[in-house]
């Protein structure tokens, strides 16, 4: 099963490759890892989407948690939680699809970030499964290139990972 | 006042008590050694391979509990550590091994004697600094050493500039550690331990299985009082062999591929497995389907990674094992249980095990065999020694028949399984305890992977005594290729060996070697006497094998006996 999973860690060199390390050494996977400092400059905060039996997240969280850089590990997952993605996608711009690219663009509420004689290059955030959507339609009109972030979550509430 | 790293480095050592640092000299870390030099206190080993100073390290921290020390130089230095670190790691043994690295402005040009020995060592540590700035080397070694003796303990590894133990900065060794992100829990839930005193209390066949962190924490005492009150038989991994008594009535002796026939058996029929301060290894599990069927598990570990990870644990209690059993062995004293009356029929059902198949062997009276020889040493001295191992037959003997009488008296490499440790382990346990007797034993095989250390002993005048059970074979090789390999042996066999009486000479060492059964014991008792490093090569059956055995992948009731 997919999980979800934030990690608070310290932001010190290195610890990008204990984590992933991790992961490689003990044979589990990583689906998608985005990483950034948080509002204290000295922790930076990982979200890592990953699969397995419960067993095996068992042990993903407990063997994170037994880095000496790793403060706080939350498996989102079985609580209500947002998560949310990034995806830049350059396409095609012929005079001929140009309306329905900014339609498509209308329709899940992204944006045009850049523009060229030839091309848009267009922006929409939203889960996975709707940014999986939104270039599915735009793959007849021609994607050049695609580049996704990765996703970050969050629980809903008042609980925060600090 | 300014120090430059070198004076802080062996400042802060001072500080820490450290004692004895297991060194090699080399380019980027003469500074350090030349501060060395003016510090005679902190005495200093000199190996001639780095992968021995580690294993010495190693051996200091198994034999004493206190963190082991290795210094090397950068590149090849560093990487020759690797080994010696990932032994550590496996055995969660407090070692910190000072590696030094090229300058900072440097690192990533591929300099001279470069390596990049934090992501090298970065699986195999329990944690690693990579110090860039003078200011925080008091500071990083004293979290070293505080990383590597508590929680569950391991190696950590300090890479050292040059630039950064030639700079000066003021000195201050902090007080006190604390890091945010690390506090290992001590004591586990008392709901769980008051749970873990009522199911011991109802089980019929219950088994105390201890590792390795019963000798870690130092739980010997407190298990020692568990087992004898409630009457509960103990069996101890190879990492757990000394945390109980060998020849006590209640030890069933080691479990798992080599263990005796009655610890597997009484695991195989446990209705309750209390597992201390050990992992469920697969050496020891056999098959897991099969594995204690009937039984529930709980588990008193200070990892909780170690909880649940290969079986099932129906009863976690997580945390130091020494503070905890002390608190099941308080909830079980206010338990009124008659425990002889309880414990008779299940300890009647082991004694029969025992009758049917306890570890045998034939000595005859032309060759030599294997467990007659470590029958001999346990004759003379009593159990009063520190033992070390390698790696295969040798370590499998010595793990079923040595008498044990206390923790931190067997030291052998058994996660990782490192052949090559047990000569230069002995040699670090020898500088902790100069006085005591120590022997390594070892097999023809393994020995020749770090005999040069023989200089090491005989320079710094430690008396260890290396006994080979030599049978001219990789004898766990060869005994698996006799019975699983239909008796291909595969470069199993060494042909050409060393003389070895002579190379230990050569060593400026003592060398000795027996032929047969009558010399054995005078041998032994003339090297313990002699007080100087000395090899005995003993010539014992070629072909005999360790039993009992569970082939891989067969559960651990199903043993080849004979």
């Amino acid at each position: 099963m997919k999980h979800t999973i934030s990690v608070l860690v310290e932001n010190k060199f290195g610890v990008l490759a204990r984590v992933s390390g991790l992961f490689s050494g003990r044979g589990f996977n990583i689906e998608s890892l985005a990483v950034a400092p948080t509002l204290d400059p000295s922790t930076s905060r990982m979200t890592i989407i990953t699969r397995g039996s419960d067993a095996i997240i068992e042990q993903i969280t407990k063997q994170l948690h037994k880095l000496i850089d790793v403060i706080k590990v939350v498996d989102h997952t079985k609580e209500e939680h947002v998560e949310r993605e990034i995806a830049l996608a350059k396409v095609n711009a012929e005079p001929s699809n140009r309306a329905e690219i900014l339609r498509m663009t209308e329709i899940f509420r992204g944006k045009i970030v850049d523009v060229s004689s030839k091309t848009y290059t267009l922006e929409v955030t939203g889960t996975g499964s709707k940014i999986d959507a939104f270039l599915e339609m735009l793959k007849p009109l021609g994607i050049l290139e695609i580049a996704r972030s990765g996703k970050v979550a969050m629980t809903r509430g008042r609980k925060s990972l600090g | 006042m300014e120090f430059t790293g070198a004076q802080i480095f062996v400042k802060s050592l001072l500080e820490l008590k450290a004692k004895t640092i297991f060194g090699y000299p080399g380019g980027v870390v003469l500074p350090l050694y030349d501060e060395l030099f003016k510090n005679p206190e902190l005495r200093h080993i000199l190996v001639r391979h780095e992968q021995g100073a580690v294993h010495m390290a190693d051996g200091y921290a198994r034999a004493t509990g206190d963190v082991g020390v290795a210094l090397v130089t950068s590149g090849p230095g560093a990487t020759n550590a690797v080994t010696g670190i990932a032994t550590a790691y496996m055995d969660s043994v407090p070692i910190v091994v000072f590696t030094g690295q090229v300058p900072t402005a440097l690192i990533g040009n591929d300099a001279f004697q470069e390596a990049d020995i934090i992501g090298i060592t970065r699986p195999c540590v329990k944690h690693s600094y990579l110090v860039r700035n003078v200011k925080d080397l008091a500071r990083t070694i004293a979290e070293a050493f505080y990383i590597a003796s508590t929680g569950k303990p391991g190696p950590v590894v300090v890479d050292l500039p040059k630039d950064v133990i030639t700079t000066s900065c003021e000195y201050h060794f902090p007080t006190k550690v604390s890091i945010r992100s690390y506090s290992p829990t001590r004591v586990g839930h008392p709901r769980q331990i008051a749970k873990l005193a009522d199911i011991l209390c109802e089980a019929k066949n219950p088994v105390l299985y201890v590792g390795g962190g019963a000798i870690a924490s130092g739980a010997s005492e407190e298990l020692a009082k568990l087992a004898t009150i409630t009457k509960t038989p103990v069996t101890e991994t190879l990492m757990g062999l000394g945390s109980f008594p060998s020849d006590h009535e209640l030890n069933l002796g080691m479990l798992g591929m080599h263990g005796t026939y009655r610890a597997n058996m009484a695991i195989t029929d446990a209705d309750l497995i209390v597992a201390l301060g050990a992992r469920f290894d697969d050496r020891v599990t056999g098959k897991l389907d099969e594995f204690a069927p009937n039984a529930t598990i709980a588990q008193i570990d200070i990892d909780p990674t170690a909880i649940s990870k290969n079986v099932k644990c129906h009863l976690p209690v997580v945390g130091n094992l020494k503070e905890n059993l002390s608190k099941l062995n308080d909830i079980i004293a206010k338990r009124t249980i008659d425990w002889d009356k309880k414990g008779a029929p299940w300890l009647a059902t082991i004694a029969k095990w025992k009758a049917e198949n306890a570890l045998k062997y034939s000595q005859k009276k032309e060759s030599i065999k294997p467990q007659f020889v470590l029958e001999i040493i346990n004759e003379i001295t009593g159990g009063d020694a520190i033992y070390t191992t390698e790696v295969g037959q040798n370590q499998m003997w010595a793990a079923q028949y040595l008498k044990l009488n206390e923790p931190r008296t067997f030291l052998t490499s058994g996660g990782l399984g490192t052949m090559g440790f047990g000569f230069p382990a002995a040699i670090g346990a020898q500088a902790a305890f100069p006085d005591k007797v120590v022997i390594g034993i070892a097999g023809d095989g393994s020995i020749q992977m770090n005999m040069q250390e023989m200089t090491t002993a005989v320079q710094s005048r430690l008396p260890v005594i290396i006994v080979i059970l030599n049978n001219g074979f990789l004898g766990m090789v060869r005994q698996w290729q006799e019975l699983f390999y239909d008796g291909r042996y595969a470069y199993s066999c060494m042909e050409a060996q060393p003389d070895f009486v002579k190379l230990a000479e050569a060593h400026g060492a003592l060398g000795f070697r027996v032929t047969k059964p009558a010399e054995v014991k005078p041998t032994i008792e003339k090297a313990i006497k002699a007080r100087r490093p000395t090899l005995i090569d003993c010539v014992v059956d070629r072909e005999e094998n360790v039993y009992p055995m569970v082939p891989a992948g067969a559960p651990i009731n199903k043993m080849l006996l004979a």
